[in-house]
């Protein structure tokens, strides 16, 4: 500290000439300067990848962040294109997005809701990130999707499969490329009826969130439709490891088919947990005793080892699948990291696809304008055969995959195969069902 | 000047000017430079935070440097906060006041009936009390009290509660165009903020953040007060030997209990300010990582002093926020100076230390911190004044005030 004396005149002087600092730069408010929210004035255009890094979908978090590195690769015209080249839509030339090169920051949602928007929050205040896109749970999705419409940036889900991203949450910022839990019941349910018949007691433990909530409400209508029982369902903590005091129940429940209505390392202790109890060599009513995972990946397949041959689950995409997209993509991400992708790679390498193409024919960065080139916007190409945006909800609607645990796996990869692929037709409903009704989506806000 | 004394009053004002001039003090580095992406924090979401946590730390102070009574509970009334100011947005309007007016008065009846009942023991049983109602809260707000197909939906279970187009809003705040309404102070919206760009900086000045620093002072203000007043004295006679006073025939619970239900007004406070700043309530704040975080921030600044507090929150949401967001990327361009073999093998071992695995840094500085300064940031700080005035002047600084031991 120095010694100097303060004087009403030193003290004056100085805050005169601190003003006159103050005064002389321009002056100016964050929305009167730029467009909207973020507006890349660079020559590169930054964009946030959001994706647990810890908790209970880290692995999923993890395959979706190569996949995002891979999706940005191809974009600034690095590695072999991937799905570019079999995209429908030819408006991507490889020189990045709208000639801006693509950057990325990335952040850890924790699987929290709270901790996902603090962490998207700083990617949009302090990296100017204009476009959010990840979250390996429907919670975060819906309320970093929330964020994203309140702050003007356009928020590209990732693996979310609850009802609500685009039912009763959906937000006009908020696109979804993911399928969702009345689509899985949609197609499951006629394949369960051919295998496990009509007359069915099902026991239902669910993961306690929006997704679990959303999935359950799917599974018990569509199975009671075709006149199965529904015995108990039964909520879990998202942070639950052991499940050993949920399966208990289930064994004196007279239920004869287990929905395990969880995902990621849920999935993996409670279906390891249920086979440990013998659930599997059970006979119940004279029948033999069932699981079914509804929403599957290889991912799980691989952390449940030996336990998931033969149980049934509905999956977004899978590496096997032969179309040209498929291949093309199985083929960039193999030689990029050395095994094959998940769906949840699958969706997140999409989704950044998209949003670029949705930029580049747009021809601007601006939520309004890009969200207005993604509604109702049909393309193929990306692996899932011919696909729609459906403009009144911002969901995909596409083919959906009916997967088996196999019985013989032929390497550590190969851990599912395709039972049916159940065409749109199937999987689609109104945008004013029941199980969706209750939200809007608003007008788009480019902050 | 406002009745404080001529140290507290020093005290006071560096208080206020880092405060006000925070948006300087955090972005050090010009914007796009390397170090600017990694290390400048003057962005309005983690201003707020600094700022906030600053409040719930002053209050968790008044309660744990004061009486001892260490609650592991704390984060129950942030949460408790938090929801209130929610509903109020949800129910009434839009304006931040009656928001955090209610989240304080929630907290705080909250914290009377959870401090009337674990007060009744002292020590490790307390702490032990106050967790095991904290895990209780949480899990009803987490499960109980947020199912949306149940009629009775509180909380909104994980996903946590947020605000909605068909909310009612009594008071107005009706939006035309299909936007949400956002939080503001009387028409001052709480996430405007301008920017200038001087230079190469860019330096913003957040509203919110603004206000919830304006909160942050008057915070400050009556804790230097509870600490020089008869009532902090009696609360740090408590600290000290509580079997001696109650032999002098003093009930020393109405003190402590007043103590506690401060300190869940203040923690009520900082939640319902969370939510102003972002209107999404979720159930992890309330859980018991959430406490001690609370716990670990008090000690890693310093506990029992005035501004420890402060420091400690800062420090930990500082480091929070910067190292989750270092990835193996960024660590490249940092270390490509470095021949190649030696940077692959310098980013794979820094690797388990940014990113996803900032809970091992912090800890690292936590322990470093309670080894070699026990007295927290404060006292490091002390040591380096006292380092250089007798560089400067040859003199002994008088001997810092010691807070009396256990």
């Amino acid at each position: 500290m120095s010694t100097s004396n303060f004087t009403r005149r030193g003290m004056l002087k100085s805050s005169a000439m601190v003003g006159a600092g103050v005064a002389l730069p321009t002056i100016f408010t964050a929305s009167s300067a730029a467009a909207y929210m973020n507006e890349p004035t660079g020559a590169s255009v930054t964009l946030g990848f959001n994706v647990p890094q810890t908790g209970p979908y880290a692995d999923e978090g993890a395959d979706e962040l190569r996949a995002y590195e891979l999706a940005v690769e191809h974009l600034n015209g690095g590695g072999d294109g991937g799905m570019m080249n079999t995209f429908s839509s030819k408006a991507l030339k490889g020189n990045g997005i709208l000639g801006k090169k693509v950057e990325y920051v990335t952040g850890d949602t924790q699987t929290k809701s709270d901790a996902a928007r603090a962490s998207a929050k700083s990617m949009i205040e302090k990296d100017g990130a204009i476009m959010i896109t990840g979250g390996s749970s429907s919670g975060v999705a819906v309320a970093v999707q929330g964020l994203c419409q309140e702050a003007g940036v356009i928020f590209m889900a990732g693996l979310t499969h609850s009802n609500d991203t685009t039912g009763k949450d959906k937000k006009a910022n908020g696109f979804r490329h993911f399928f969702n839990g009345y689509m899985s019941a949609a197609a499951l349910a006629p394949v369960l009826k051919n295998l496990y018949g009509t007359d069915r007691n099902a026991y239902h433990l669910t993961a306690d969130y929006t997704w679990g909530w959303t999935q359950e409400e799917s599974i018990a209508a569509a199975t009671e439709a075709m006149g199965w029982n529904t015995v108990n369902k039964v909520r879990t903590p998202l942070a639950a490891t052991d499940f050993s005091s949920y399966i208990a129940p289930v064994l004196n429940s007279g239920a004869d088919v287990l929905v395990l209505n969880h995902y990621g390392g849920n999935m993996v202790n409670s279906l390891t947990n249920a086979v440990q109890f013998g659930l599997r060599d059970k006979m119940v009513n004279g029948k033999q005793f069932e699981i079914v995972v509804p929403l599957y990946s290889r991912l799980m397949a691989k952390g449940a080892g030996e336990n998931v041959k033969g149980i049934h689950g509905s999956t977004n995409w899978h590496w096997s699948l032969t179309d040209e997209g498929s291949a093309a993509f199985v083929k960039s991400f193999g030689e990029k990291y050395g095994f094959p992708p998940s769906q949840a790679a699958h969706t997140t390498y999409c989704q950044t696809l998209l949003y670029a193409d949705a930029a580049e024919r747009a021809g601007t960065f601006n939520p309004c304008g890009i969200a207005e080139a993604l509604e109702g916007y049909e393309f193929d190409g990306l692996g899932n055969g011919k696909t729609l945006y459906r403009a009144d909800d911002h969901q995909c609607f596409k083919d959906v995959l009916v997967v088996r645990g196999k019985e013989n796996p032929t390497s550590e990869f190969d851990l599912l195969e395709v039972v049916e692929v159940t065409p749109t037709e199937q999987v689609t409903y109104a945008p004013d069902h029941p199980m969706f009704a209750g939200g809007a989506l608003g007008s788009c806000n480019a902050g | 000047m406002l009745g404080l004394n001529k140290k507290d009053t020093t005290l006071f004002l560096i208080v206020i000017g880092m405060a006000m001039l925070a948006p300087f003090i955090l972005n050090p580095f010009p914007e796009g430079s390397s170090l600017a992406q990694m290390f400048n924090a003057g962005y309005p979401d983690l201003m707020q935070r600094f700022v906030i946590f600053g409040i719930l730390v002053i209050g968790f102070n008044i309660l744990f440097g004061l009486t001892g009574y260490l609650s592991f509970g704390h984060a129950a009334f942030l949460g408790i906060g938090s929801y209130s100011a929610v509903w109020m947005f949800k129910l009434v309007g839009m304006n931040v006041l009656p928001a955090i007016l209610l989240s304080m008065i929630v907290s705080g009846v909250f914290a009377l009936l959870i401090g009337y009942v674990s007060l009744r023991r002292s020590g490790i049983y307390f702490s032990i009390l106050t967790l095991a109602i904290a895990q209780m809260c949480y899990n009803l707000a987490y499960s109980v009290l947020g199912n949306p197909s149940s009629n009775f939906n509180l909380t909104n279970g994980e996903t946590g509660l947020q605000l909605s187009l068909n909310d009612p809003r009594i008071l107005g705040s009706a939006t035309t165009d299909g936007a949400l309404p956002v939080t503001n102070l009387f028409g001052a919206a709480m996430r405007s903020s301008y920017q200038w760009e001087a230079g190469s900086w860019l330096f913003t000045f957040n509203v919110g953040y603004y206000f919830s620093a304006i909160i942050m002072l008057i915070s400050f203000y009556i804790s230097i007060r509870i600490f020089r007043s008869p009532f902090g004295m009696m609360l740090r006679a408590v600290k000290s030997n509580q079997q001696r006073m109650n032999y002098t025939g003093l009930n020393t619970r109405p003190y402590v209990l007043a103590a506690f239900v401060i300190s869940g007004i203040y923690a009520g406070l900082a939640g319902g300010l969370l939510s102003s700043m972002d209107p999404l309530a979720g159930a992890e704040r309330m859980h018991w990582t959430a406490s001690g975080e609370i716990v670990i921030m008090a000690i890693l600044g310093g506990v029992g002093t005035l501004i420890g507090p402060v420091v400690g929150a800062g420090f930990n949401e500082y480091f929070k926020n910067i190292l989750s967001k270092i990835n193996d990327d960024i660590l490249h361009t940092w270390l490509s100076f470095l021949p190649d073999g030696l940077e692959n093998l310098l980013v794979g071992f820094l690797h388990y230390f940014v990113g996803k695995g900032w809970h091992l840094t912090l800890g690292i500085m936590f322990m470093l911190v309670i080894i070699f300064l026990p007295g927290g940031l404060v006292q490091g700080g002390q040591r380096i004044a006292k380092l250089f005035s007798r560089k400067k002047d040859g003199q002994a600084t008088p001997p810092a005030t010691q807070t009396p031991a256990e």
